[in-house]
């Protein structure tokens, strides 16, 4: 996974609240088995008409915004499926990072896992960078994960919150199960207490 | 942890392995439900890393999303899906991972199949790579959906690094009235909350019109706390649900079951247990619901009609208001019963069940799907479908016009052949109302089983107290 430390880029307004995940990436989508490649059909039906040519409105489809690597909406940011398939579809597109109100807990939790940056800012202030950034030559936001800052084109700082832990994961792109792995001691001991606990348990299941 | 617990508390505290600084917590998984979508580039990061699956016998997995529900014994005719369902049986049989075939008759939708077979059960923690993990809630276990780079840690390790939801209890007081169904309790409560109501919750449902409902109707409620946001949905066990998992066959048996069911009675959350937020709804107000909108908290009784989005004073409510309108064809203060549909849809993780299938066999029984509508019934299962059979509930639906296909996801999310045509209006017992969900330019009323069957009868949205 890519590290994230700083990140100085366009930024994209989507004033849109409960920007679902099948609205990220549509289901006819996820028949790969793999995980890149999905860029092209990131917001597909909001991006593309049916005979799939760009509909010229939708901010990605217009400059400087296709080059956006940050994204600020609305409330419910992701909710719906828990296929990591949107996570990677923003990704492959170029997005590290989404500033809304709030996210649904799934597609929260699958952006760490892919080295993308969810922040979550009172609306009034995601409003405010709304602004900043639909003025196209200020149209860039700093972000500094080490120091919990965005920082407006004013040069306003605005702080926010992580975990420590995600953070930490994030900044030095490290493998959580690689993490994990290094209890499975412990793992091993749980497994153990609970068969003896309830001896019942291992026998419901079938190899 | 001392004082008194809830049913989630006690299910956390037994499953924490490890608890981290800053609170996270590594987290044990008992079952994990794998299907072909969100599992194969999980597959491929543990090839990639020569790990193994930890416990492949915790582990079940099964074909859903992709596979027609048209006769399937000479395979999957689409190229991509065909891939995806041969990618899982490469992966099942190269880590050793128990599967049901697209052809057995156990196969069916993950979630209709963890319960039925007593995979799934009370005190469990239960993980899938899909958001209506929820549903094996319904059984007293905290199951919740996953992202595929969780899927391939659990798969690794048996665990989860997770941090602990808060408390939410939605308490169903009273009893719901004639013609309503679980369906329409849930819509009911996601109306009430919003589909953000219950983000970072856990969601446990209680309440006498809870305690009421058999465990299929549980397992609607609970498969839709998803759809209010929640991380999962709870009922406590009780003798409903210890007399529902007796004798299914990966559940305990003889005095195993016994000791099971001892344990399970302590599952229950204590009184005077402290939740972070609490709502009550009153049941005897649940009338058969529809949604209206693209979001399933856009809801109403069948008898209520499409807001105008004028009445709104917020404006940025008016404007979502006003796009789903337009997306959905619908006008202000249409009403909904007069709205014709083009396709019914009966299935689903949420609505796939056999009591589910009888509900709506009971509204068709001697009448016919109305001229021009397409009306499909898809069973939750392989068994589902044999058990309908054996009642005779086929026969009923295939004379009434019904089409009687074979188990899978099907159109709740159209990743298979079956799916809306752009415009085309459809009354589904699924789960999601999104756009494009049933297929691109498709329009979704969510309803419960009863609700589709009338409206396939009546060729609109209908009241289905009127068929009873």
């Amino acid at each position: 996974m890519e590290k994230f430390t700083q990140l100085t880029a366009i930024a994209a307004p989507l004033p849109l609240a409960n920007v679902d995940t099948d609205k990220i990436i549509p289901a006819r989508f996820l028949k790969t088995i793999h995980r890149s490649g999905l860029g092209v059909h990131l917001f597909d039906t909001l991006r593309f008409d049916e005979h799939g040519a760009e509909r010229p409105d939708f901010v990605l489809n217009r400059e400087p915004y296709r080059r956006a690597q940050i994204l600020i909406a609305h409330e419910n940011f992701g909710c719906g499926s828990s296929r990591e398939h949107a996570p990677w579809a923003l990704l492959d597109f170029g997005i590290r990072c989404v500033i809304a109100p709030d996210f649904a807990d799934i597609f929260y939790n699958n952006c760490f896992k892919n080295g993308i940056l969810p922040i979550r800012l009172p609306r009034a202030l995601c409003d405010a960078l709304i602004d900043d950034v639909a003025q196209g030559d200020n149209a860039r936001l700093a972000i500094d994960l080490e120091r919990q800052v965005v920082v407006r084109p004013n040069g306003q700082e605005i702080p926010f919150e992580i975990d420590p832990f995600r953070k930490h994961l994030l900044l030095n792109g490290l493998d959580d199960i690689g993490q994990t792995m290094a209890h499975a001691g412990a793992i091993d001991a749980f497994e153990q207490n609970r068969a003896a606990a309830q001896p019942w348990l291992p026998k419901t299941t079938r190899a | 942890m001392s004082g008194p617990r809830t049913l989630f508390d006690k299910i956390w505290d037994d499953h924490v392995v490890e608890r981290l600084p800053d609170g996270t917590c590594l987290l044990y998984i008992d079952r994990h439900l794998v299907h072909e979508v969100t599992s194969p580039q999980a597959f491929e990061g543990l090839r990639a890393a020569g790990r193994p699956v930890r416990r492949p016998e915790a582990t079940i997995a099964v074909a859903d999303h992709n596979v027609p529900t048209s006769d399937r014994r000479h395979g999957i005719a689409e190229p991509e899906s065909r891939l995806q369902v041969e990618t899982l049986e490469r992966n099942v049989a190269d880590f050793g991972v128990p599967y049901f075939p697209v052809l057995d008759e156990r196969q069916g939708i993950v979630h209709i199949i963890g319960p039925e077979q007593g995979i799934s059960l009370p005190g469990m923690t239960i993980v899938c790579g899909d958001s209506h993990t929820s549903t094996h809630g319904a059984l007293g276990a905290l199951a919740f959906g996953i992202g595929t780079s969780e899927v391939e840690h659990v798969l690794a390790t048996q665990t989860l690094l997770q941090k602990r939801a808060k408390n939410m209890r939605i308490e169903v007081a009273g009893q719901t009235p004639a013609g309503s169904s679980a369906k329409d309790i849930i819509l009911a409560i996601i109306g009430a909350i919003g589909t953000a109501g219950g983000t970072g919750h856990v969601i446990e449902f209680t309440g006498d019109a809870i305690r009421a409902l058999d465990m299929a109707g549980r397992m609607t409620v609970c498969n839709m706390a998803i759809e209010a946001g929640a991380r999962a949905g709870l009922v406590a066990p009780d003798e409903t649900t210890f007399d529902w998992i007796k004798g299914r066959p990966y559940a305990p048996q003889g005095a195993d079951f016994e000791a099971a069911v001892r344990y399970w009675r302590g599952l229950a959350s204590d009184p005077g247990a402290v939740y972070d937020k609490v709502v009550r709804i009153e049941a005897a107000t649940i009338a058969p619901m529809v949604t209206w909108g693209t979001s399933p908290e856009c809801v109403a009784p069948i008898t209520g009609a499409v807001p105008d989005p004028a009445a709104e004073p917020d404006p940025t409510k008016r404007a979502e208001i006003t796009r789903m309108l337009t997306y959905m064809g619908l006008q202000p203060g249409q009403k909904l019963a007069e709205i014709p549909v083009d396709v019914v849809f009966i299935g689903s993780c949420t609505n796939g069940r056999i009591e589910d299938i009888r509900a709506a066999a009971a509204i068709a029984r001697g009448r016919r799907v109305a001229r021009g509508v397409r009306a499909l019934v898809v069973p939750g299962s392989g068994l589902v479908k044999k058990q309908a059979e054996a009642e005779g509930l086929d026969r009923i639906l295939l004379e009434a016009g019904f089409e009687w296909r074979e188990p899978g996801c099907s159109m709740c999310l159209g990743m298979n052949e079956d799916k809306l045509t752009p415009g085309q209006r459809a009354a589904s017992t699924s789960n999601r109302n999104f756009e494009g969900r049933q297929g691109p330019g498709g329009r979704t009323h969510l309803v419960s089983p009863a609700m589709a069957a009338a409206a396939a009868i009546a060729g609109r949205l209908a009241d289905a107290r009127e068929f009873l």
